[in-house]
């Protein structure tokens, strides 16, 4: 049987997402879409995320998707990217907007304001660029991929969960911080897998093969 | 920790990869697909397009390249040159370009840049300064690929950008531009320590100690050439090692 992927069409760099999708799953069929008859009808969903949280929220209510989105998460494989992250949690710090509420926790702004980098430069926001995630957690997105292995970021707000179980990634900016999460059939990450390179393709193929 | 990125310039123009000395004297220098494919390879942290096209009509030539490298290449890419309208930058976004940068434009109409960055995010908005030194510690942002003084000064205008929503800049020196004779150290480190967002240094790499110099001593966030790729001097890995060496924290796989 066909694996039926939907990548949401809503805010973001949804085609390179597709792309990367199609990359690592040539058999699959892999849809951008917000139509909810499409996402019910998909095994899996990609949620992406781009820019601000409530234009990505808006988006995702106005278009309808939001409550077929809400269905696959209680039975099939979900994972989101970047602010597609950040929308699981109940609220985001940027203009107080409320997420999904998929998992508790909020969205908080890197506060690094004075801080100097080991090399007395400064540390910009957003963090742009390649960091490394240390796999906090053994969970079957991380099949063959090194821990500590490098993965792109672009982003200056990140999700802290309450449940520290929900932690599967975390990295260095200033501090450590959250930067993967999962939770029974879902998993998301900030970094961009799509713009990661192998480490991202990787990432991909184990959520297109991945039965929770 | 934050890795510093090793950024290879495409410039295009009719479909081809060229690469100028002092933004003139075209030389050809390859298909941009195949061009960007190679330095993924080596391990390029991220690649810029700039379409140096002087014309509108020959403007939409770069929208299939980027469609095409996008589809292959799986590393954040930029494109610049042109965009005048918000409307612009989405159609380079929709391609599959990751951030959009834009020069002349920002300075004749800096409400773009804001506009831009509301739209579509900060994270995709790079502004380009091309900027000339015109005192010690004084540099001059100029446009039209070098041609125009505009009057403003690099560091204010740095500041005046990030304000705006930019979310990270894109800083030339125009006087080391093709020379080879290593970035502008000191415009460098006014402006990445005078702003909170990421600052890509360019112009005058001439060689991989040009690029460590970048990073150690003008507080760079990245560092973008083109030519001692172009022309083989250097691969990206070799200079990613260099900088290694240096303790520079660079991606290496």
């Amino acid at each position: 049987m066909t694996n039926k992927i939907v990548v949401i069409d809503g805010v973001g760099n949804l085609r390179s997402v597709a792309q990367a999708l199609r990359a690592v799953a040539p058999e699959a069929d892999v849809q951008i879409s917000n139509d909810p008859a499409v996402i019910d009808a998909a095994d899996r969903v990609v949620l992406p995320g781009q820019g601000a949280m409530r234009d990505c929220m808006q988006s995702l209510r106005e278009s309808g998707a939001q409550e077929a989105l809400l269905r696959a998460t209680r039975t099939r494989p979900v994972m989101g990217v970047c602010v597609g992250e950040q929308m699981l949690f109940d609220l985001s710090e940027e203009g107080d907007v409320p997420g999904l509420g998929l998992l508790p926790g909020k969205v908080v702004r890197f506060q690094l304001d004075g801080k100097l980098q080991p090399d007395g430069s400064r540390f910009k926001v957003p963090q742009m660029g390649w960091n490394r995630v240390h796999q906090s957690r053994a969970h079957p997105l991380w099949n063959g991929v090194a821990d500590n292995s490098y993965f792109y970021f672009v982003h200056s707000y990140f999700a802290v969960p309450e449940n520290a179980a929900h932690t599967i990634g975390e990295t260095d900016y200033g501090a450590p911080y959250c930067c993967a999460v999962a939770k029974d059939n879902i998993v998301a990450t900030q970094f961009h897998p799509e713009k990661s390179a192998a480490a991202g393709l990787q990432l991909y193929k184990n959520f297109v093969h991945w039965n929770p | 920790m934050l890795a510093k990125r090793i950024i290879p310039c495409l410039d295009v123009t009719g479909g081809r990869v060229v690469k100028g000395v002092n933004f003139t004297e075209l030389r050809d220098a390859g298909d941009p697909v195949e061009i960007a494919r190679r330095y993924n390879e080596q391990g390029a942290d991220e690649i810029t397009f700039l379409d140096i096209t002087a014309s509108s009509d020959g403007r939409d030539l770069i929208l299939p390249i980027i469609e095409a490298v996008a589809s292959t290449v799986f590393i954040p890419l930029t494109v610049g040159g042109g965009v005048r309208k918000v409307e612009d930058v989405r159609r380079l976004l929709n391609a599959g370009a990751d951030k959009v940068s834009m020069n002349t434009s920002a300075v004749t109409n800096p409400q773009l840049v804001y506009d831009a960055s509301q739209k579509h995010g900060s994270q995709c908005i790079v502004v380009a300064i091309d900027a000339k030194q015109v005192a010690p510690g004084k540099w001059e942002v100029f446009t039209h690929g070098g041609r125009n003084p505009t009057g403003l000064d690099a560091v204010e205008w740095a500041r005046k950008m990030e304000s705006l929503g930019a979310g990270e800049l894109l800083l030339t020196s125009m006087d080391r531009d093709g020379t080879k004779s290593g970035f502008d150290l000191g415009l460098t480190r006014a402006v990445s320590d005078a702003v909170g967002i990421s600052v890509i240094a360019s112009g005058g790499v001439g060689g991989l100690k040009d690029l460590a110099d970048g990073v150690l001593e003008g507080h760079a966030d990245a560092v973008l050439a083109a030519s001692i790729f172009h022309y083989g001097q250097h691969t990206v890995g070799e200079a990613k090692r260099f900088m290694a060496d240096r303790g520079i924290p660079m991606r290496l796989d």
